[in-house]
């Protein structure tokens, strides 16, 4: 049994209000590079579908930021509520980051907020898209800037130790960590894949429920071509990022791969289980692969668990959230991939119904890819919580109410979580895109006539 | 000076600036709920909502950056803080995430919906109580610290009329705060209707908020005689805070000058807060953290500094293009945009 002391409910608590958190991080990353996409391609094409996209689009949008900022704001606080120590510790050195980001939200709010109340305010068009620049620019900085400070944590960098005293800062370094280039790729292409995927996944199920059908045909096109080219860019995302860990945090990758012998030409374990005597069954071995994707060659030497300090191992289950991270990548690419060459091939009809049942998969399985990374990239950076410095005993809070606390955020993130649902699902059941297309006709010709 | 000084005055700012527009913001949410179950919504909420929707996220970003800065330039305060905070901290983080997300399914998603207008009344109040014992245990004799360990007393706190003073001063200024704006803003629109409302709660709420600030200073003579006397050297500010409060009640009770008597109310209470905030230095954590010994080392220090300025340089330029567009529009304040 697992013993709930405040350190195992501090990290649950941390993990409850991050995966919950990141849902509606990531679609406030993504989302607004599909707008913004949306509405160019409506005033280029001069088709008022692409522009009805944006504004339908941008309408859920606040719903899902409102929700990201305030579980933002969680995170922010509780970092320092569970984290004391490690705060002290940390925040001498990576403060840096974070105090930016929170310009960049400025930024984003402050752009976001004249972004959705001046649709039509402008005489030219290209000026509220030019609004759309600010959102898209302080929503992927936020990442960055956040994903520094994770990647801080697993390559600390940017100061000297000397018992327990730190010395020697320099905040620059720390912000650009060795982990940082490779951790920032990959979250931010894996957040542009991730919301163009749930849009082509709205769009799929519009068609398939025979609604708006000239609408869904274009948002399919974009969302699904945009999720392909996200995908791809992801992908190769995470290969530097296997050569990243190889490199500077090998025992994630180790663990992660059931890697257990340092040596020459390793094997790739697909897949499998574990046994009691920690031996590997019903896997699939691709020889020599491991040291290909680690290193770009099939004899280089990776390190293996027996290289690793017993007590500085990490779990060995995020093997399977792993594979089912990269299974996921592959399959989205997969199918996207499909569906883009249906679109392209004029012979062929994209809009049949298991292509469509397909490409409404894609959204919710790369919400679970964004989780899944995330759950290894933390487990597999345990026991550190500043690694090599801290351990997460070291770093919680001794408060003992922390279960309560869990169970207070437990409840208030069902609340918020049934309330986004209940309200997009009410914002856009009643209001089909080919009634407010009329509405809009509507007002655009009565307005002219006036 | 160090960079603990410039820290602390960076922070103070911004806190007050939270002060300022979090009032607002709370407080309208609280009318907005009020005049619907005394049936006056169709009066008050067309007003309220125009300002409020374009500007609560920049709101919320405030105290994020209070927050984060506060950790960025001391550091120890995330320890004692943190430590002790825990579960007020959690509480005013939950109703604030109640606040801001059923606002936004208020307002952009389910119109008029009596549940999320009752929380998001509701939850005005009892946010700035929450987060104002974060400056109540400020001042010290709430916590217990060992070597390992901080704790924070609940018994004391909840007996203790000094932290029960701060609680009643938060929510009066930000139902005065708030309902000075509004009048402001009423003013600007041209609403007749909402004015005459509006300037009413103005006006009563000004007596309690005088009462409530006399009360506290009270309170801390005897919970924190050493702070008390402190204040008495900057003597001056509050005697400035108190003239500006009753130029602001004067022009609002003559009905005229609403712009000049909210810039009143600002300075007011820019004066009072920098008396307190100036009177309890060196401590920001009475006796146990002081700026000096807990400020982040030098290198970070002008780090942050520097990107302080660097963001300044972002920031006001897309603020005063907000502003322009949302507060000082005249078209768009009377609702013809
Ligand atoms: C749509 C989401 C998604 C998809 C399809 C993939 N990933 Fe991923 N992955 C993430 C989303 C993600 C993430 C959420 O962005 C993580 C978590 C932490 C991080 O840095 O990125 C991550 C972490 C992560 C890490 C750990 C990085 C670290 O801890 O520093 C590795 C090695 C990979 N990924 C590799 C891959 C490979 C080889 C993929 C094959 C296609 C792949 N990922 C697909
Ligand atoms: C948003 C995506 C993220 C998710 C889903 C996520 C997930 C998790 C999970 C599952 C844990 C628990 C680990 C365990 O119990 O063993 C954890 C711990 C933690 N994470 Fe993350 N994480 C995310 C991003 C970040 C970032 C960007 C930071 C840094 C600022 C961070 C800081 C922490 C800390 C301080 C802990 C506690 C220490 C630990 O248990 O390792 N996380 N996170
Ligand atoms: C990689 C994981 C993360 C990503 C991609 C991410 C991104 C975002 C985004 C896009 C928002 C919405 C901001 C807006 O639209 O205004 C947001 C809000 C926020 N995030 Fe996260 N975040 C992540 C993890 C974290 C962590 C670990 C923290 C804690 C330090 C954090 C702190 C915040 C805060 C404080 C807000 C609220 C900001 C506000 O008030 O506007 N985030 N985040």
């Amino acid at each position: 049994m697992i013993e709930l002391d405040s350190v195992m409910l501090s990290r649950m608590l941390t993990a409850m209000t991050l995966i919950f958190h990141i849902i509606f991080a990531t679609i406030g990353v993504g989302v607004p590079v599909m707008i913004s996409l949306a509405e160019l391609i409506g005033i280029k094409k001069k088709d008022r579908y692409y522009s009805l996209m944006a504004k339908r689009w941008a309408r859920g949008f606040t719903i899902i930021v409102a929700v990201g900022v305030v579980t933002g704001t969680a995170i922010g606080l509780q970092l320092s509520l569970l984290w004391p120590s490690f705060m002290q510790l940390a925040g001498k050195v990576i403060a840096l980051p974070l105090f930016m980001e929170t310009f960049a939200f400025f930024f984003e709010a402050i752009f976001l907020g004249a972004y959705l109340y001046t649709w039509d305010r402008f005489k030219n068009p290209m000026t509220h898209w030019l609004l759309s620049l600010p959102i898209i620019i302080g929503g992927t900085l936020s990442a960055f800037f956040i994903t520094t400070v994770n990647a801080f944590m697993n390559t600390p960098a940017g100061f000297d130790m000397e018992d327990g005293v730190i010395t020697a800062i320099n905040p620059i370094a720390a912000m650009f960590n060795p982990a940082t280039p490779t951790k920032v790729f990959h979250v931010v292409s894996s957040a542009y894949m991730t919301s163009a995927a749930i849009l082509a996944t709205i769009a799929a199920i519009t068609y398939l429920v025979k609604r708006d059908q000239e609408y869904a045909k274009r948002a399919l096109k974009l969302t699904v071509t945009a999720a392909l080219v996200f995908s791809v860019s992801t992908a190769i995302a995470g290969d530097l990022s296997a050569k990243f860990l190889a490199e500077h945090q090998p025992e994630k990758l180790a663990a992660g791969e059931w890697h257990f012998e340092t040596e020459k030409g390793a094997d790739l374990v697909v897949f499998g289980t574990l046994n009691e005597d920690n031996e590997i069954t019903g896997a699939i071995r691709l020889p020599n692969m491991l040291s290909f994707l680690a290193y770009g060659d099939f004899n280089a030497e990776v390190t293996g668990l027996d290289q690793i300090p017993d007590d500085e191992e990490p779990p060995l289950w995020i093997h399977y959230i792993f594979d089912l991270m990269v299974s996921i990548g592959f399959l989205v690419l997969g199918i996207s991939f499909l569906y883009v060459l249906l679109t392209y091939v004029k012979r062929w009809n994209p809009y049949q119904k298991w292509m469509l049942w397909a490409v409404a998969a894609i959204g919710p399985l790369s919400m679970l890819a964004i989780e899944f990374g995330w759950i290894y990239a933390e487990i597999g950076r345990q026991p550190w919580i500043l690694r090599g410095f801290m351990t997460v005993a070291e770093g919680a809070t001794t408060s003992p109410n922390v279960g309560w606390m869990f169970l207070l955020f437990f409840l208030l993130y069902f609340v918020l979580g049934v309330g986004v649902l209940v309200v997009l699902r009410k914002m856009f059941k009643d209001h089909p895109a080919e009634l407010e297309l009329e509405h809009l006709y509507k007002e655009v010709d009565e307005g002219g006539k006036r | 000076m160090g960079y603990e000084y410039i820290g602390i005055t960076v922070l103070w700012i911004f806190l007050y600036g939270y002060l300022i527009v979090a009032s607002i913001d709370f407080g309208a949410g609280f009318f907005a709920y009020y005049a619907r179950i005394t049936n006056k919504d169709h009066i008050m909420n067309k007003l309220i909502s125009r300002y409020l929707s374009p500007v609560w996220e920049v709101t919320n970003v405030f105290f994020v950056f209070f927050f984060v800065g506060l950790v960025g330039f001391f550091p120890d305060m995330a320890y004692y803080f943190g430590q002790a905070l825990l579960v007020p901290g959690s509480i005013a983080i939950v109703l604030l995430a109640i606040r801001g997300s059923f606002y936004a399914f208020e307002s952009y998603g389910s119109k008029n919906n009596s549940v999320y207008m009752f929380l998001y009344g509701a939850t005005g109040l009892f946010i700035p109580a929450s987060l104002s014992t974060a400056l109540t245990i400020s001042e010290g004799g709430f916590l217990n610290v060992t070597d390992d360990d901080v704790r924070l007393q609940f018994g004391e706190l909840l007996l203790n009329p000094y932290s029960w003073g701060v609680v009643f001063l938060a929510v009066v200024s930000v139902l005065y705060i708030s309902s000075m704006f509004l009048t402001y803003y009423a003013g600007r629109a041209d609403d007749e209707g909402a004015l005459s409302l509006v300037r009413k709660y103005a006006l009563f709420w000004s007596i309690p908020t005088i009462i409530a600030s006399m009360t506290v200073f009270i309170a801390l003579s005897q919970h924190n005689p050493e702070h008390f006397n402190r204040m008495f050297d900057y003597w001056w500010m509050f005697g400035l805070s108190v003239f500006f409060y009753l130029i602001a009640v004067f022009l609002v009770y003559s009905e005229r000058f609403y712009g000049w008597a909210f810039i009143a109310v600002m300075f007011q209470f820019f004066f009072a807060f920098l008396g307190y905030g100036i009177s309890k230095l060196p401590y920001l954590l009475y006796p146990h953290v002081t700026i000096s010994e807990s400020v982040t080392p030098d290198t970070m220090g002008l780090a942050l500094v520097i990107v302080f300025i660097a963001g300044l340089f972002l920031l006001i330029p897309s603020l005063i293009l907000l502003m322009r567009m949302f507060l000082f529009d005249a078209d768009y304040v009377k609702g013809k945009k």
